[in-house]
């Protein structure tokens, strides 16, 4: 990473703290607590944020694939990797926090809600993701079966959702747009929102700057073992 | 455009003529798919009183099942002896070649469900004459062979090649499995044409969205 990079990252990662502090405030200190379901309400909070962000790892995985495929730039697939990864651990997490509070509210863990239900479809899709990578024989037609997966994967989720809400749905859908929450709960959701897609920017960068210097061993490695072969790989 | 069915053709005759002669792929899945059925009667203790809410999902998880072994052997049977090199050496586009192998694993799935249909129903006693469960028979293969060959393609160059398919395949087919259950059930229970039609246009959506983009996507994976 460059001088200018980290530098940017750093004023990055102070902002990202900063909004990160004020969301836990919010969350736990100035949102009033929810009338019927009590305190466990403020799992939505960090819930629905980090739903919101796995979605936008994988547009962005979506998006990185397409470039990656049409300019053949490695730079697209190490974003779209990262991006995906992140995606994974944002889904799950989406996937602990929902029992949680369906524990406390619905009185189950788990139902086959359409919701859950293509979340967990979608947690499955990007978990083959990653696999197909460490599957493949060679790095980059493991990077180019991945795109595949990672256009073909997202193009499925409009599918996905409208099957599965034709099939079931129990949801608080739109809770958030007919007026359910109170203008402290969407302040305090929206700052939440901003705290974890500044999180999720800052980790794709580490992601990233971490791939790079994988790629940078490994060529090095690769030197000392051909001389003469020189390929840099990296963003 | 005569000339691009002649030559989808020409591959597809060339996957029936090989599988005419060594019968290996039709006959193991056939089997296989008895078998689901056979299980998951076991499985589900399925009675006279349970046929309808069990019936639908057992014939479709026998297809689904029977439908990863057969689209395994789409790709796999072309590794062998390097076949899939002579195929990529053919004078034709490459999504000819994604359109020809759709062509001939439809077609199988089609054969082997022709004759598992039939068979499931009686051991169930339902009645054996369905047109409208063939037609969602017919658009949920084309469902499962446009996603399926592309897959195929792709995990027959992975390492672990018969595992991976069934963890690519399954997520992105869960749309029209659910489609295919759900519409079979409504045959089952002899409802209206208007009941399913939702669930027929979710299986025409995802087939035609799916054709497109997998023939779109189809050269990145094979290409070497």
């Amino acid at each position: 990473m460059s001088e200018k990079n980290a530098v940017q990252a750093n004023i990055l990662l102070g902002l990202g703290l900063a909004l990160m502090i004020a969301a836990l405030y919010l969350v736990f200190i100035y949102v009033p607590t929810e009338e019927s379901m009590g305190d466990v309400q403020r799992i939505f909070y960090f819930h629905v944020a980090m739903a919101w962000v796995a979605f936008l790892a994988f547009f962005v995985v979506f998006v990185c694939s397409i470039l990656y495929l049409w300019k053949r730039v490695i730079k697209w697939d190490i974003i779209a990797r990262s991006s995906a990864e992140l995606g994974i651990v944002f889904t799950t997490l989406v996937l602990i926090t929902g029992p949680i509070w369906a524990k406390a509210v619905w009185g189950a863990w788990w139902t086959w809600d359409a919701r859950l239900t293509a979340t967990l479809v979608l947690w499955l899709t990007y978990v083959a993701y990653l696999l197909v990578r460490s599957y493949a024989t060679e790095e980059f037609r493991g990077a180019r079966f991945a795109a595949v997966l990672g256009i073909v994967g997202f193009i499925d989720v409009p599918i996905v959702f409208l099957a599965v809400n034709l099939w079931r749905t129990q949801h608080p859908t739109r809770l958030v747009f007919e007026g359910g929450l109170t203008s402290p709960m969407l302040l305090t959701l929206l700052v939440s929102v901003a705290a974890f897609t500044f999180l999720y920017i800052l980790l794709v960068i580490q992601s990233i700057s971490l791939r790079n210097m994988e790629t940078v061993v490994r060529q090095l490695k690769d030197a000392q073992a051909n001389p003469g072969k020189e390929q840099l790989w990296t963003i | 455009m005569k000339e691009l069915f002649t030559r989808i053709f020409a591959i597809f005759w060339k996957d029936i003529l090989s599988e005419l002669r060594t019968k290996e792929i039709a006959t193991s899945v056939l089997v296989f798919a008895l078998l689901v059925v056979v299980i998951f009667n076991f499985a589900f203790e399925a009675g006279a009183d349970t046929t309808g809410l069990v019936a639908p999902g057992i014939l479709w998880v026998a297809f689904t099942f029977a439908g990863v072994l057969g689209l395994n052997h789409t790709f796999a049977s072309e590794k062998e002896n390097s076949c899939l090199e002579g195929l990529m050496l053919c004078p034709v586009e490459r999504h000819v070649i994604y359109w020809g192998k759709l062509v001939g694993s439809f077609t199988f799935m089609l054969v082997v469900e022709a004759i598992i249909t039939p068979i499931f129903l009686a051991l169930f006693n339902l009645p054996i004459f369905m047109p409208r469960l063939a037609l969602i028979i017919v658009l949920t293969t084309l469902g499962f062979a446009s996603v399926g060959t592309l897959f195929s393609a792709l995990a027959a160059n992975t390492k672990a090649r018969d595992i991976m398919l069934p963890i690519l395949f399954l997520p992105i087919v869960v749309p029209i499995i659910i489609a295919a259950v759900e519409a079979t059930g409504l045959v089952m229970d002899d409802k209206s044409w208007g009941e399913m039609s939702t669930w027929l246009q979710v299986l025409i959506a995802f087939d035609v969205i799916f054709l497109v983009a997998s023939a779109f996507v189809f050269e990145f994976v094979v290409e070497e």
